[in-house]
């Protein structure tokens, strides 16, 4: 164990509270949905009941003629536009032109005094349509008599930042291929091999506020209040499609009712601002649960792995083919086909590995990020095969992975930064939080699992401080507060560099008419890369003080006498500006700007007779360099281990011939208050190897990658081995009735 | 038609649509968004307010049937003596994040605590597994609870 000396810090590394939790405890706290706009008007969207068709006609006059009705878009208004978007591949229309590719497709949008006239409205469309043949999974995508879902040659999004794509290989929109040494002679020479072929369902990230958006276009000035995370890509986007500069797009994020993904890149804003723009009022689009459910969701994936290993426990080969289901648009698909094709081997000392990642076409609703996406699909695979394999050679999980793992500085992927953390401790940590070595009884089993996701996205941030005369500090940054924290550890750092109180820091939503820009809110990217920028623009401010000061000692209460040494007057303020760019060497040169850690472990009860899975312990691990704010980054760790048992246990959206069956939150189950394992650890490693500031490094995903793998590892330890999530009761109901007929159970 | 109650201590008297939902009277008509929008189908429980002391979701429920009845919304409580308590409870334990769901905890928690039915761990999360939440994992909100009813672990 290193000790590690530290400075002693003021506001760093302590539990302060939540700066945002006075207005959010009484309601005061104000999301997209809670405000209205001057003139504002009500939007509702025509979607397509079916999953794949022509668009013969649409017909909007005895909607358009309808009292209250201020206006109806369809494809005919954007003539004067390439009304193509996607960040990734410019391949979706703003409303559907001649072609409907999935249930549930914007076809027609309809502006109206209240919401009421604007849904009676949409029944007065009148919609002509041709079916076409339905590709409503991976497999009949991938069919050679498939039909395809877009023809032509696909167009790069402006954020793809994955080189140069490849081309498109029927419904395969994005491939994604690494390998290392000789792999099939590898496998050849190995003694004992595992292999598999495995399933992922789709799954709905469910932030409990819906996507929603408030539009104004006024000329070439478009203003939009959007639940998004992203705000300067959403900009980006909507200047490129309405050809604009950028500075004549506002966006404006307030609070977010959670995002987890579900809110990154653009979503419902093209559509709401074509619409205002058509009405010449703003417009407010709020969907409902079923229509957030066919905006965005988690990858279905289907993937055929095997791993080799040698009689002495050596792990030596790894073969990874996998499909992901992106829907009807790329939406994130790429970003999460690269993600989790890098992810796919683990953390290991492989002598070869080879990894094909697809990401498929498919006549059902887009998919986009999710919470640890890629690790979150891959982790539990790879490693239900080390301990596969682990079993067969009468080996101990954890001591295979603790003589296989990466050690801090091992090369992991060919070209990628180097190993940035201690695995081998972070998983010894979380084993014996769960008991490992303690006896179990019939039933029971306890898993472990180790994974890594490269994190950080493009390292791109600005931010600036502001120290107003009377010692108050603004912090301008454009983060968005999902209920992450970032506002309250963004007011530590400055507090930190700038000796002032954390309470005299005020850190607000973004405007990117005001605040500088941030790549994104995402890729447990904020603390580490926008953390630094706000430090380096405190530090700017600091260093401006002491100039003033010449000399004098630097009190905080002294700030208000320095500006007006410096300003001669009442007034004037101090800025600071902090950046943080690809530039240099270092994490901020390579990629990924960190790996996130995905370690974990779980206790399971299995009750045989009913298939019920029930998680008794959980752990995990946030290896974050530094906690900033160490209650939040445990309550990340908490969210993310739910979000986890969700994906295991029980979350699947059910799609028949690409039709959503399961679009209520009634038959699409989320984890509740009963779903809480008995015990819950989270274990806060502090070793100060991350990029960000004060040796920090983002957290908040990893749970959400390790936890499905430790439970289907605890459930492999009863005996009952299991390649398709999620755990349903009835689906480990089946699988014990066919090893009671193999003979296998119990074991 | 025309409806009567009390709300958040103050009596009101409104003309409302007879299909017009407590959600949407508390929200446009009276600028209360503390109760928010999510599921529509009573599963989430971030619209829940209390109607005469009992926790309804605001979504499934007419506003002609809290004629004459007595509504407490999020911003009601928060004017309570008693808030102080809670607030400091949820803000101890981080029992919040993005604040969606926190006013539908809170007001369930008040209900339950008022009726005393939160004496262990195993009650508190039976009395609020209605309530959904979706960033804190419950467990903050289970320790910030158990504070509030003087449970012992």
């Amino acid at each position: 164990m290193t000790i590690i000396e530290r400075q002693p810090l003021a506001h760093v590394g302590r539990s302060v509270p939540r700066r945002d939790a006075h207005e959010k405890l009484r309601g005061a706290a104000q999301f997209v949905g809670d405000f209205v706009v001057p003139r504002m008007v009500h939007g509702k969207v025509l979607r397509s009941p079916f999953a794949h068709a022509r668009v013969v006609a649409v017909d909007a006059s005895e909607a358009e003629a309808l009292p209250g009705v201020v206006c109806v878009l369809t494809g005919d208004d954007l003539t004067d536009l390439d009304p193509y978007w996607g960040h990734a591949i410019k391949d979706r229309p703003i409303v559907a032109l001649d072609h409907v590719r999935f249930a549930g497709e914007p076809v027609a949008a309809v502006a109206a005094e209240d919401e009421a006239t604007a849904a009676a409205a949409l029944n007065a469309i009148r919609v002509e349509y041709e079916e076409l043949p339905v590709a409503g999974t991976i497999e009949q995508a991938l069919a050679d008599d498939a039909p395809i879902l877009h023809e032509g040659p696909l167009r790069p999004g402006l954020f793809h930042g994955l080189g140069e794509l490849p081309p498109r290989e029927g419904n395969v929109c994005y491939r994604y291929r690494i390998d290392r040494g000789e792999l099939e002679s590898v496998f050849a020479r190995a003694d004992l091999i595992v292999e598999g072929e495995y399933s992922f369902p789709a799954v709905y990230q469910y932030a409990m506020e819906t996507h929603t958006v408030v539009a104004q276009v006024e000329g070439e000035e478009i203003t939009v209040w959007s639940t998004c995370q992203h705000p300067f890509l959403v900009r980006a986007e909507l200047a490129d499609l309405f050809a604009v500069p950028l500075a004549s797009v506002r966006v404006v994020v307030p609070y977010l009712g959670g995002g987890f993904g579900s809110k990154s890149y653009t979503k419902m804003e093209p559509l709401t601002a074509a619409l205002a723009r058509k009405a010449g009022r703003p417009v407010r689009i709020q969907n409902r649960v079923d229509e957030s459910m066919v905006t965005t969701r988690r990858h279905g994936m289907r993937c055929r792995m095997r791993t080799a290993m040698t009689n002495e426990g050596n792990l030596v080969a790894r073969d990874v083919d996998c499909w992901f289901d992106t829907g009807a648009y790329a939406d994130n698909g790429p970003r999460v086909t690269a993600t989790g094709g890098d992810a796919a081997p683990g953390p290991y000392r492989w002598h070869a590995y080879r990894v094909d990642a697809r990401c498929v076409y498919t006549n059902t609703g887009p998919a986009g990020s999710y919470r640890a996406f890629g690790a979150a699909h891959l982790q539990w695979i790879g490693e239900s095969q080390i301990d596969e394999l682990a079993r067969r050679a009468g080996l101990d999980p954890l001591a295979v992975r603790r003589d296989n793992l990466c050690l801090p500085g091992e090369e992991l992927r060919n070209g990628a930064k180097s190993l940035d953390a201690d695995l081998i401790g972070d998983v010894e940590q979380a084993a014996a939080a769960v008991g490992w070595s303690e006896p179990k009884r019939a039933n029971v089993g306890r898993g472990v699992s180790v994974g890594l996701l490269a994190a950080g996205a493009h390292p791109v941030s600005t931010a600036i401080v502001r120290l107003e005369a009377d010692g108050q500090v603004v912090v301008l940054v454009g983060t968005t507060e999902v209920g992450q924290g970032p506002r309250t550890v963004f007011a530590q750092i400055a507090a930190e560099e700038l000796g002032v109180d954390v309470e005299q820091v005020t850190v607000r939503g973004t405007d990117t008419r005001f605040t500088p820009y941030d790549r994104s809110t995402g890729a447990s990217r904020s603390t580490t890369i926008a953390g630094l920028a706000v430090q380096r623009a405190a530090r700017q401010v600091r260093d401006q003080l002491e100039e003033i000061a010449a000399g004098d000692p630097l009190e905080p209460t002294a700030y208000p006498e320095l500006l007006r040494r410096h300003f001669g007057f009442t007034g004037g303020e101090l800025i600071g500006s902090g950046e943080v760019a690809p530039t240099g060497t270092g994490s901020y040169a390579e990629g990924p700007v960190f790996w996130e850690v995905c370690v974990g472990a779980a206790e399971v009860e299995v009750d045989p007779e009913t298939g019920v899975v029930r998680v008794r312990r959980t752990a995990t691990v946030a290896d974050v360099g530094r906690a900033i704010n160490p209650q939040l980054v445990q309550r990340q760790d908490e969210g993310a281990t739910l979000q986890g048992l969700g994906n295991a246990l029980f979350e699947e959206m059910v799609f028949e011939d690409g039709q959503l069956l399961n679009d209520t939150l009634l038959d699409y189950r989320v984890p509740s208050f009963a779903d809480l394992p008995n015990e819950m650890t989270c274990v806060i490693v502090e070793n100060e190897d991350g990029p960000g500031p004060y040796g920090a490094k983002g957290c908040g995903e990893g749970a959400l990658a390790a936890i499905p793998a430790a439970v289907v590892n605890a459930l492999a330890d009863v005996g009952v081995p299991m390649q398709e999530l999620p755990l349903t009761p009835e689906r480990v109901w089946r699988r014990i009735q066919t090893l009671k007929e193999e003979g296998k159970w119990p074991r | 038609m025309i409806v009567e109650l009390q709300l958040n201590g103050r009596p009101v008297r409104d003309d409302v649509a007879p299909q017009t939902l407590l959600l949407d009277y508390l929200r446009d008509r009276h600028g209360l968004t503390g109760a928010k929008r999510s599921c529509d189908v009573q599963v989430c429980g971030t619209c829940t307010v209390l109607v005469d002391g009992l926790p309804v979701s605001s979504c499934c429920t007419l506003v002609a049937d809290v004629d004459s009845r007595d509504v407490l919304t999020i911003e009601g409580f928060a004017e309570l003596p008693e808030f102080e308590r809670f607030e400091r409870a949820f803000v101890d334990h981080a029992a919040l994040q993005c604040g969606f769901c926190t006013g539908g905890m809170l007001l369930t928690t008040k209900f339950f605590l008022d009726a005393g039915l939160l004496g262990t761990n195993e009650e508190i999360r039976r009395g609020l597994s209605g309530n959904l939440c979706r960033c804190t994992g419950y467990h903050g909100i289970v320790e910030a609870v158990a504070e509030l009813a003087g449970a012992n672990e």
